[in-house]
């Protein structure tokens, strides 16, 4: 094993969901990979793939999903896990969801809800479970967890049950989490609080994490590399502290320039005109952001741009080489 | 464009508030939902009334367009109570053309057996009585005003996406004609690249008429965009109030402080802060 090897590595993946009978594409030759204990973030819209990678990689993939290309997690060729050997990935990998309220049984306690992996595939009893969930509970900022164990959903607050969930993800010592927009239904004071016991617990168990989110700062905070996705494609992966500053893609600086900006007003904001489009609706052969892009250019809607490395990022975009440097976001106003 | 005018019944003395609330509070069973709670907006004017979940924030928006009654206290718009129950059909059409609100979630907030046309039909032929013609007229002026061509207007709700069937909820409470715009969360539930094309269409709306906002937000930076002042309430209280750019720029209240220190912006780093 070689240190630089990725934790996640994901080539050419493709996915269809059958949708009234016929294929419908959801991810279309994503591309990425993961380092142990980086932190990548995964931002983009509704209908761009975003959540569907995650699931993609956790194997919760709907029923007669048409999966192609290959994910491997640690060497191992994830989508031919069986067995024992997909039970331990299982241990390996963790997630958190949006909702927490929907990923948890509302009437079962909240200490069953947390030891029942520990005690039914791993063996360990119920109070050495109870003592680990305590713990975590009090890692994540918790401190009464030995009371909370015996409580139901219901009385718990959207920010203290997510905080639940981390601790519930982290009690099989996984070595990648997968956080689906765990902070997006939370209030803004309870995200930073979320957000915070996330990155310091990252730190401290050496945590590899996949980020997904659809605001752009929010991963640049946490996260040392941003990936961002549009129509079921990577459009571009870059540090993120240069992702804002220095984008690569048309895309990516429109999106930044879209968000209002809370340190100045503007008259009006530099909105991208159409609407987001999904995977299924994206055209073949041609650049999926073309009809929204200033830059487009004729090729852009004859030839489709594949991923190019560029200035240490990766970009999917014709005209990247010609643009680098001049999609900076101009501020507002 | 108007001035941004300083709140408070002093202040917009000389336009007269198109929308006053005065010692307004709310009691759920035990529970005090919304405490005296005191504004104006001028006419034109727009308010930012930020908050978290039970602050109170959304209480008031609801208690504004009769969808609450106030435990105590009293709202009036145009000059005119309505902090009772309306006692008629009329009355309650009349509150309608004073103010209008446009909810959080496109999805739930239409009819889905109604065209578009048909939805804003219904509300100007009950509002004002007009002939077929000219209703027909409005129609396409509304629907060109907010951006929806002519397919999305004879279109059932299901076929919209959700930024297009914000567009028609706007569309909808503009028909009525109102005074004051309620925008309770209205562009929360959208995609960035969409709700900057809403914000820039209420921007448009604030500049072609003399209407008044109200908007209920947890989202600064929609806040900074869209408003001339700020009320920031926590536990149902007041807790501090301004114009926008005072109160974003230079908190005063240890909970705007707070608030303000949330918000992900280029190098923030997320702080633990004490558990609550």
């Amino acid at each position: 094993m070689t240190d630089d090897r990725p934790l996640l590595e994901i080539e050419a993946l493709t996915v269809q969901l059958p949708v009234e009978g016929s294929p419908r594409a959801v991810l279309r030759d994503v591309a990425l990979s993961i380092q142990p204990g980086e932190a990548l973030g995964l931002v983009g819209e509704s209908g761009s793939g975003k959540s569907m990678t995650a699931r993609a990689v956790d194997r919760l993939l709907p029923a007669g999903a048409d999966v192609a290309g290959s994910i491997r997690f640690d060497g191992k060729d994830v989508l031919a896990l069986k067995g024992a050997d997909f039970r331990a990935y299982r241990d390996d990998v963790a997630m958190i969801f949006q909702d927490p309220r929907a990923h948890i049984n509302p009437v079962r306690r909240i200490g069953d809800f947390m030891t029942e992996a520990l005690r039914t595939n791993s063996g360990v009893s119920r109070s050495e479970a109870s003592g680990l969930a305590v713990a975590l509970l009090e890692d994540v900022g918790i401190p009464d967890g030995g009371r909370r164990l015996h409580q139901y959903p219901h009385e718990l607050s959207g920010g203290l049950l997510q905080r639940v969930m981390i601790a519930t993800a982290l009690l099989t010592e996984p070595r990648l989490l997968l956080a689906d927009e765990p902070t997006t239904a939370l209030d803004v004071t309870t995200q930073a609080e979320v957000m915070a016991i996330l990155d310091d617990l990252r730190r401290e168990f050496g945590l590899t994490l996949l980020f997904i989110t659809h605001d752009l700062e929010l991963a640049a905070a946490v996260c040392d590399r941003t990936a961002v996705m549009y129509a079921g494609q990577i459009v571009e992966i870059r540090a993120s502290t240069l992702l804002h500053g220095d984008p690569l893609h048309p895309y990516t600086a429109a999106l930044a320039a879209a968000r209002p900006d809370i340190d100045a007003t503007a008259h009006r904001l530099t909105a991208i005109a159409g609407q987001p489009l999904s995977a299924f609706e994206a055209p073949e052969g041609e650049c999926a952001f073309a009809p929204r892009c200033p830059h487009a250019r004729e090729r852009c809607r004859t030839e489709a741009p594949v991923l190019q490395t560029i200035d240490g990022g990766v970009v999917r975009c014709l005209r990247a080489e010609e643009l680098r440097g001049r999609l900076e976001v101009a501020a507002h106003g | 464009m108007a001035d941004p005018q300083p709140m408070g019944p002093g202040a917009a003395a000389d336009a007269g508030p198109v929308l006053e609330v005065r010692g307004l509070s709310k009691r759920f069973g035990e529970q005090l939902a919304v405490a005296d709670v005191t504004f104006a907006v001028p006419p034109s004017g727009s308010l930012a009334i930020v908050g978290e979940s039970g602050s109170g924030k959304t209480t008031v928006a609801k208690m504004i367009v009769g969808l609450e009654t106030p435990t105590e206290g009293g709202i009036s718009a145009c000059g005119r109570d309505r902090s009772k129950p309306a006692r008629s059909s009329a009355e309650r059409r009349r509150r309608g053309r004073e103010v209008q609100i446009v909810f959080q979630d496109p999805y739930t907030s239409l009819d889905p057996r109604q065209t578009v046309a048909a939805t804003l039909d219904e509300i100007l032929r009950l509002h004002h009585g007009w002939p077929d013609e000219r209703r027909q007229e409005r129609i396409v002026e509304l629907t060109e005003f907010v951006g929806l061509d002519a397919r999305q207007t004879r279109a059932l709700p299901r076929t919209l996406s959700g930024g297009q069937r914000q567009r028609v909820a706007i569309a909808r409470a503009l028909a009525a004609e109102p005074r004051v715009l309620i925008l309770d969360e209205s562009v929360a539930a959208l995609d960035v690249s969409i709700q900057a094309q809403v914000l820039n269409l209420l921007a448009d709306i604030r500049d072609a008429t003399e209407i008044s906002y109200v908007l209920i937000s947890h989202d600064l930076a929609v806040v900074r965009q869209l408003t001339d002042d700020t009320l920031v309430m926590w536990q149902g209280r007041v807790v501090e109030r301004g114009p926008t750019a005072r109160v974003l720029d230079d908190p005063h209240d240890d909970y705007t402080k707070r608030l303000r220190a949330s918000v992900p912006r280029p190098g923030w780093k997320p702080q633990r802060q004490q558990a609550h």
